[in-house]
């Protein structure tokens, strides 16, 4: 009886520490956020005030500012969204697509150096972006990419193709070969095989590639700042700098742009999680 | 009419080869078992005929068709897997369709076509639900409704039972035998399962390391094994093997010095001092004044049992026969204590007599 309950107290203990362990790292992850949120309704007085100012003051000024005249402290922010949206989506569209047919290359064929070309892909996601910008922002200088978004879309999709191919790869691997082998005996051909069953079954593990893909592009900076220079192609992230003039940097006019950078992320995460519940390959083969 | 021809089919991965010129001829509407231990080749061969598998060397035909560079589409087969294969993204009834789908048949023959293989197979409460929504029984019953609203020439079952436990295994094997009697169509079978072999089969084919061992009806499996391999794979219990030197024309010494005559079929193809292996199954062992028929040649032993093993109907006797185990049926059970003696009659002529170099059966 004594020990049961022993037990039983302990248990509970236990749970309380693995709540507050969990509270605290998601404490961790969300605060910054938080911050930006509040920050953005706060007037640049109380986000600078030391000690800190416990009852925050609510207001829409640097909103306010952000949508108002040039003069008064605003920025292209429609053209910056536009630019974002232009880049991020076609750039993950098409890392989509070459990646899914890597992805699926690598998880259902063998050939030669196999291995080699995966580790190869691997690697070059390892070379860090902004080690690249030099030579980049040489070669497009040359060609005219410079500050154009077909010159920002192809280093994304550059940058995301191994990415997507590593995901997707695994979910295919996931796949049993059987599916796309029982199409092709009910009359498919390998190609409407892959669209009509391995695709939809797929589709959660593409559709979460495509999100990384998205945000990768959607929150890119060091390389977006040296290849884009004018509004007709800056992105939301570049746009931030507007913000930091030589002496002050405007605190809340910043974080109200990022708030409205990190609206649409939420939006679209919110969107396509339900596919992102995997499973559903399961049921479909074994007991 | 839809015979399946094999002719000299060969199967390498590399220099690696898994299927050595296989020859085989399925005639129409007949019901062929491939068996065998796992690795032995059966599934890929069965893989070869579906063109799910290249072909490297040899010929197969499908009805007049060569059809060694045809894509599996282009066969007319159907093929039910061991892990089903049910499109997890669809409904029963639309992966019942998918096949007449893709063929672009026409709505309402699709729906006609999708009825009847559902009240073939009694799936018309399922119809709404997806295949994670089915137990192991329902996909396997999907699984072989989405092969039959094809209508193809020749079905494939690649171990279709495999994934199912023992007593719905049962009951699958007498539909699937059902379907066969109903549909008439030529199927071919993968298994490892002996018992699923001998209870489906029309013939049997028993292959091994990527050769054919034997072909024929289970009873002539069951009944005149070409070798050990095929004695002790083909019937449960295996059978009894035995090692002995032939001493003459008509005796051979068993270990412990033991002594059987030479079964009359095998007395012409033995010689004298050869190495063999003396077999008989556990029926044709049982114990002395059993109400069976006790037909031809008997030969009197006295053994002592080890251990039993009572099946209801009949009880497995595991006894020392001239220093090894051999397992005994004994009818009308008993009870027998272990370590007890008992009088067996052993029937000669349906004992065997294989060559212990090469394990082929010696008989005229």
């Amino acid at each position: 009886m004594n020990r049961s309950q022993t037990h039983r107290s302990r248990r509970r203990i236990l749970k309380a520490l693995h709540l507050l362990g969990l509270f605290l790292i998601m404490a961790l992850i969300c605060i910054p956020g938080l911050w930006i949120v509040l920050n953005s309704f706060r007037p640049t007085v109380e986000i600078l005030a030391k000690p800190p100012v416990w009852t925050p003051t609510f207001t829409l000024e640097h909103y306010r500012a952000m949508f108002g005249g040039a003069g008064e402290g605003g920025v292209p922010v429609f053209h910056y969204f536009s630019n974002s949206l232009i880049v991020s989506v076609a750039s993950t569209v098409i890392a989509i697509f070459i990646g899914m047919g890597g992805g699926y290359a690598f998880a259902r064929y063998r050939f030669r150096f196999k291995n080699g070309y995966f580790v190869g892909l691997m690697l070059f996601r390892a070379v860090p972006g902004v080690a690249l910008s030099l030579p980049l922002f040489i070669v497009f200088a040359q060609v005219g990419l410079i500050d154009t978004h077909i010159g920002l879309i192809l280093v994304y999709v550059a940058m995301n193709v191994p990415f997507t191919i590593w995901l997707t790869d695994g979910f295919f691997r996931q796949i049993p070969k059987e599916f796309h082998e029982a199409a092709e005996i009910d009359g498919c051909t390998r190609w409407q095989a892959f669209w009509k069953v391995e695709f939809p079954v797929a589709r959660s593990g593409v559709a979460s590639a495509a999100i990384f893909a998205f945000l990768t592009s959607w929150n890119e900076f060091a390389l977006a700042s040296q290849l884009t220079r004018s509004v007709g192609s800056k992105t939301m992230p570049v746009g931030l700098l507007d913000f930091t003039a030589e002496f002050t940097i405007n605190w809340g006019g910043m974080c109200a742009l990022a708030v409205l950078m990190i609206i649409p992320a939420l939006v679209l995460t919110f969107i396509v999680q339900k596919h992102l519940i995997a499973g559903l390959t399961f049921g479909g083969v074994k007991g | 009419m839809t015979e399946v021809t094999l002719n000299g089919v060969v199967k390498r991965y590399g220099k690696h080869e898994a299927v050595h010129g296989v020859d085989l001829k399925i005639h129409d509407g007949e019901f062929m078992v491939l068996v065998g231990p796992s690795g032995c080749g059966k599934s890929t061969t069965l893989r070869m005929i579906a063109g799910l598998e290249d072909i490297s060397d040899g010929e197969i035909s499908i009805g007049s068709r060569v059809v060694n560079d045809l894509p599996p589409r282009e066969r007319n087969i159907s093929m039910v897997f061991q892990n089903y294969a049910l499109y997890p993204h669809m409904t029963v009834r639309e992966n019942l369709g998918f096949t007449l789908r893709i063929a672009k048949q026409p709505e309402a023959e699709i729906e006609t076509a999708v009825k009847k293989a559902a009240g073939i197979l009694g799936l018309d409460e399922l119809m709404e639900r997806r295949p994670s929504e089915l137990s192991g029984g329902e996909r396997q019953r999907v699984a072989m409704g989405r092969a039959i609203v094809r209508r193809p020439d020749v079905f494939l079952f690649d171990e279709p039972l495999s994934n199912l436990d023992a007593k719905l295994r049962t009951q699958m094997r007498v539909e699937i035998k059902k379907l066969h009697q109903r549909v008439g169509n030529t199927i071919i079978y993968v298994t490892h399962d002996q018992v699923e072999a001998m209870t489906l089969a029309d013939r049997i084919v028993l292959m091994r390391d990527g050769h054919i061992v034997q072909v024929g009806t289970p009873l002539e499996l069951f009944n005149n094994p070409f070798n050990t391999f095929s004695a002790t794979f083909i019937g449960s219990p295996p059978m009894n093997l035995i090692d002995g030197v032939v001493t003459d024309a008509d005796t051979i010494v068993l270990r412990n010095s033991l002594t059987v005559p030479i079964p009359a079929a095998a007395c012409g193809q033995v010689v004298s001092g050869q190495l063999v292996q003396f077999g008989f199954r556990a029926d044709n062992l049982m114990p002395v004044g059993h109400a069976v028929e006790e037909t031809g040649k008997l030969v009197d032993l006295e053994l002592s049992v080890s251990l039993t093993e009572p099946l209801g109907t009949e009880t497995l006797l595991f006894a020392d026969f001239a220093g090894q185990e051999v397992q005994a049926k004994m009818l009308n059970p008993r009870p027998v204590k272990p370590g007890e003696t008992i009088a067996f009659h052993l029937m000669l002529d349906k004992c065997h007599v294989f060559d212990a170099a090469n394990g082929k059966a010696l008989r005229d």
